[in-house]
């Protein structure tokens, strides 16, 4: 019952159709608002279901973008800005994981994979050139080899 | 009486896929022919009992039986026919019946045009073909029974979410199982090559036109997806790595593999136990996505059922399809043995690099969309893993494979000149490289990454000419000359020429339609304008609308070009008085050069509106590219050496006729 409610006001709260930044949010100065929709971008909504907080209507969202916008505009660097929300709302709120224990294997995961399947295909190749290698002939292979030719 | 008849076929179609999936499998071991000949008339049967089923369902919505569970919690009177039908699969139960009327469907099939197949492997085909249906007929019948009677039936029914009423979403679920659905066969296929222990080029050729049918229609399924999240969402988005989304992409991408290694087991009889399990593995990711979206455990705007009772069934019978598959694969892989042999540099090589790739794409799309589950249930740890991830990781891995698609088709099989092709290709390189330098400098040097996409894409279009030409050879023949030789290549090289020239124009949409997107956040009153693509927008002011089941609010812009009028956008804001819910309908202009987009907000206090609009330049590319793709999957499917069938029949029709 308490998943079903969750998923009932993620719906409620998130519904997709209704749109994000509103006009009155956005920064008079274009270079601050540009890096504000960045940032924005890179934040997750944490009532919603992997929607940033820019693509999101939740009020939530709309707090922490204008949260965001105020940081900026009192001259906050971005990475301070990530630095406070992540404080305030843990990793979660990262749409692009930092890397750390518990993300390693998430992050190595592409290479390592990579890496596996090349070995593969190197073994793959390596033992192709093996069978091409010519198996000397037996003995008898041999005797009946020349019997063919003499018979031509 | 509906609800029962469809309930009734439903229990006689599962005894009838007991009888598939049993009997004509002994009959292979025993070598019993009429038991084996059993395989096609059940299979023919199987389809009709499950289509009188799922017709029963269809017809309870269109006369809205509200009396049926199923109807009365996602139908509503007054919705358009069309909407109804679509509404059979818009819930967990109907889209679950329209899944196995799908499977069953394919068996019909391959009972149908499997006619030059030996025995033994058609029985053994279908007799999988009917587990995997009885499996899920009992998934129906047992947790999911879209027949269930209410007593007393309401009055009205409760609708359908509607931002699923929507022609987009109507016809995207059928295409994506027939996708899903069409790997079964070639798991079908994979599964009974390995219990007969043998494997040769005729089993990929037979195998080969399932494979294509199923990703045909995969990519259509996912590029209507997309198309419809663009226009109905209402942000201009068109891919969100939401989970739902990757779990139909990483079947896409493993079958886009099986597509191509299944060409090396024809041509040069190699790859052979990499291709079954390429097979076994592309139907398997079907059902996890199956059981991703079905289970609950993830939650979207596609998961209807989120009856923890249904997860585990599903999971339990990916556990025994896809398990006992890939048991029976290590038990007998080793006795597939190993084909044709071929140097480092040559099309076979160029065709596992392009394998180790896509595979490897796969591979990453389902780490990033299981790590926060998994991390979640072992450790109890919350991470969000999103689009910069999958930017991150996915994008390099499928760059390399832009750039060797062209290379590789052009490679000779065994052993390969590269300098040669490298040199054949100059034209190709010479204008990639024209097109980076003309947009780092046009862009003020800004966008590298950009640059290098177009350049790419530029790539893969004219080294994919570079190929006709050589192969047509223009400008060596007189042009009528050229032209005939053009009618005579194969369809399956035309097939690949379009599916890897739509290669070429996808990237080209979305790397425009994502670095020049120009976007306006206002409020507006009327008469205000915005000026974006060229266009000049004019606001008009809104008029209330009604519709068949909603009523709402219109917004006029009108637009202009050169100071003409073109058009009148009308986006709308929506609201469903039966479902008790809103959408917004953006207004757009689409041409090949760009689509404009608006979309209307609230009214703010002093009667202005609040407005979003946006130029997303090339954007139709993507969706172009995404549908040619199909089309040179399609032109792929009539080429001449899959129909053997039809040439025996022609054969056969003459020695009659001779006798």
């Amino acid at each position: 019952m308490n998943r079903l409610f969750i998923l009932f006001t993620a719906l409620i709260l998130c519904s997709p159709t209704i749109k994000a930044v509103e006009p009155e949010e956005v920064l008079r100065d274009p270079k601050l608002e540009e890096r504000a929709r960045a940032l924005s971008k890179g934040l997750r909504c944490l009532v919603c279901q992997n929607q940033s907080i820019d693509d999101s209507d939740a009020n939530l969202a709309r707090d922490l973008r204008i949260l965001v916008r105020e940081k900026l505009k009192s001259g906050d660097s971005d990475e301070e800005i990530i630095k406070y929300v992540v404080s305030r709302y843990g990793d979660f709120v990262l749409l692009k994981p930092p890397l750390n224990k518990s993300t390693f294997i998430l992050w190595m995961g592409p290479v390592i994979i990579f890496i596996f399947g090349l070995i593969m295909v190197l073994f793959y190749m390596m033992r192709m050139r093996h069978a091409k290698k010519a198996i000397p002939l037996t003995e008898e292979e041999k005797n009946r080899l020349t019997s063919i030719r003499e018979l031509r | 009486m509906i609800a029962e008849t469809g309930q009734f076929t439903l229990v006689l179609a599962l005894i009838v896929a007991i009888v598939q999936g049993t009997l004509p499998l002994a009959g292979s071991v025993k070598n019993n022919i009429r038991l084996m000949a059993l395989g096609s008339t059940s299979a023919t049967s199987l389809f009709l009992c499950v289509l009188v089923s799922f017709g029963c369902l269809i017809q309870a919505f269109i006369v809205s039986d509200f009396s049926v569970f199923n109807v009365a919690q996602n139908s509503h009177t007054q919705k358009p026919l069309l909407y109804k039908i679509s509404g059979v699969w818009g819930n967990h139960e109907g889209s679950m019946l329209l899944w196995v009327t799908i499977l069953t469907l394919f068996g019909a099939s391959v009972a149908a045009f499997g006619k030059n197949l030996p025995e033994s492997l058609k029985a053994r085909v279908l007799s999988i073909q009917g587990l995997i249906s009885a499996s899920f007929i009992s998934f129906i019948l047992f947790t999911s029974n879209p027949f269930l009677r209410l007593d007393p039936a309401p009055v009205e029914g409760q609708g359908l979410n509607p931002i699923l009423q929507d022609p987009g979403l109507a016809f995207h679920p059928p295409f994506l199982y027939i996708g899903y659905v069409g790997f079964s066969i070639v798991f079908s296929f994979a599964v009974a090559a390995l219990i007969e222990g043998r494997i040769d080029p005729a089993w990929a050729r037979w195998v080969r036109p399932w494979t294509l049918a199923a990703w045909c229609s995969l990519t259509i399924g996912i590029a209507l997806g997309s198309w419809w999240a663009y226009y109905e969402l209402g942000w201009g988005g068109w891919w969100f790595w939401d989970p739902v989304e990757n779990a139909s992409l990483i079947p896409w991408l493993i079958g886009t593999a099986l597509l191509h290694s299944a060409i090396v087991v024809e041509k040069r009889d190699a790859l052979k136990s990499w291709t079954i399990l390429l097979a076994i593995l592309t139907f398997s990711m079907s059902l996890l996505g199956t059981f991703l979206v079905r289970s609950g455990i993830l939650t979207s705007v596609h998961t209807f059922a989120t009856d923890p009772e249904r997860g585990v069934f599903i999971l339990l019978l990916l556990i025994l399809i896809s398990g006992s598959a890939l048991i029976l694969y290590a038990l007998r892989a080793s006795l597939i043995l190993p084909g044709g042999v071929f140097s480092p540099i040559s099309r076979e090589a160029a065709l596992i690099f392009n394998n180790l790739l896509l595979t490897t794409g796969a591979a990453v799309v389902l780490l990033g969309t299981l790590y926060p589950l998994l991390l979640d249930a072992l450790y109890g740890a919350k991470v969000s893993v999103g689009p910069p991830f999958y930017n991150a990781t996915f994008l390099p891995i499928m760059a390399p494979v832009l750039v060797a698609c062209v290379i590789g088709s052009m490679l000779r099989w065994k052993r390969a000149d590269l300098a040669g092709v490298l040199g054949r290709l100059k034209v190709a390189t010479l204008t990639a490289l024209l097109v980076v330098l003309t947009i780092i400098w046009a862009t003020g040097s800004g966008d590298v990454l950009v640059a290098l996409a177009l350049g790419v894409s530029a790539w893969i279009i004219i080294g994919t000419m570079v190929q006709v030409s050589e192969r047509i050879n223009l400008f060596k023949f007189p042009l009528s000359k050229s032209l005939s030789r053009a009618r005579n290549l194969p369809r399956a090289f035309w097939g690949m020429v379009i599916s890897h020239s739509a290669l070429g124009i996808l990237v080209i949409g979305i790397t425009i339609s994502s670095a020049w997107r120009v976007e306006f956040i206002k409020l507006m009153k009327a008469g205000d304008t915005v000026s974006a693509g060229g266009y000049t927008l004019t606001f008009a002011g809104t008029l209330p609308i009604v519709g068949p089941n909603y009523t709402g609010i219109q917004g006029q812009f009108r637009v202009e070009r050169n100071g003409k009028e073109i058009t009148v956008l009308l986006p709308e804001k929506r609201s469903y008085p039966a479902e008790r819910n809103r959408t917004t309908e953006a207004g757009i202009l689409s041409t090949i050069s760009g689509d404009l987009y608006t979309v209307l907000g609230e009214m703010s206090e002093n009667g202005e509106w609040s407005t979003r609009i946006y130029f997303n330049p090339m954007i139709n590319w993507i969706w172009i590219g995404a549908i040619l793709m199909a089309f040179g999957g399609l032109i792929s499917l009539t080429d001449r050496r899959l129909h053997i069938r039809l040439l025996e029949k022609f054969s056969k029709e003459a020695n009659g006729n001779a006798a």
